[in-house]
């Protein structure tokens, strides 16, 4: 069963850890995605990044994810975390945790958690620019192609 | 007491710079009479005045979720139903 949330404030990794391998003793590998915010985009400095999300459709469609994740490899637990809110740079902005007997399986669903995280759940991003102005960050071709390559 | 189904109203969410541009984060909106599907309620959003038309100008990058399901244009939508308008997800 997948541990899913979406929340304002910081994640702590080695909690969340700690919490999916608790009392167990059947794992042998926890896969670990973590996004962080950078401090420019396309060269220029940013201050902040703002998350904005769809309250119910969102965590939704992150127990889809995670569904899907489960149906396709051997799992034995998974987290998804992500923040909402303003954002600095430096900060984490998506946690990604997938375990499993062995390291591929936990390697291959965690890539594959993050590629469709950001292509299948309602999250929209702002960036904050040092002299003021801001921007809705536009997806990128690139996202679209790394969900696609799971089929 | 509720009315009947048929005037319960669609509820109609915006996100990013859609909610930016419409200027309003949700409404609940009386189907018009021959509203079916997504594609005839843009079209008819479009129609309500500036700040919808510029918002709706680039249908090809609106994404639409009907009852939380992402959907397309030609999905029904009817009385009671949640209706979200959203720019391509960026998320992660």
């Amino acid at each position: 069963m997948a541990t899913i949330r979406v929340q304002a404030e910081p994640f702590d990794v080695a909690a969340e850890i700690a919490a999916l391998t608790a009392g167990r003793a059947d794992i042998g590998g926890v896969g670990c995605f973590v996004g962080t915010v950078r401090d420019t985009a396309a060269g220029r400095a940013i201050t902040a990044m703002t998350l904005e999300h769809y309250p119910g459709m969102t965590e939704r469609a992150m127990a889809d994810i995670a569904a899907e994740a489960e149906r396709r490899w051997e799992l034995l637990g998974c987290t998804l975390v992500h923040r909402v809110g303003r954002l600095l740079p430096g900060e984490g902005i998506v946690l990604v945790l997938a375990s499993s007997a062995h390291r591929a399986a936990a390697l291959e669903a965690t890539a594959f958690l993050i590629d469709w995280l950001k292509t299948g759940a309602p999250f929209w991003k702002k960036e904050a620019f040092a002299d003021g102005a801001e921007a809705w960050v536009a997806a990128r071709a690139e996202d679209a192609a790394a969900a696609g390559r799971w089929g | 007491m509720s009315g009947p189904a048929a005037a319960r109203p669609v509820r109609i969410l915006y996100f990013a710079w859609l909610r930016e541009r419409v200027g309003t984060a949700e409404e609940d909106v009386a189907l018009p009479p021959g509203i079916a599907t997504v594609a005839e309620l843009i079209a008819w959003l479009q129609a309500r005045g500036p700040g919808f038309a510029a918002a709706f100008s680039a249908t090809k990058t609106i994404r639409c979720a009907v009852n939380q399901s992402f959907s397309g244009p030609e999905t029904a939508v009817a009385p009671g139903d949640e209706v979200a308008f959203f720019p391509p997800v960026t998320g992660g």
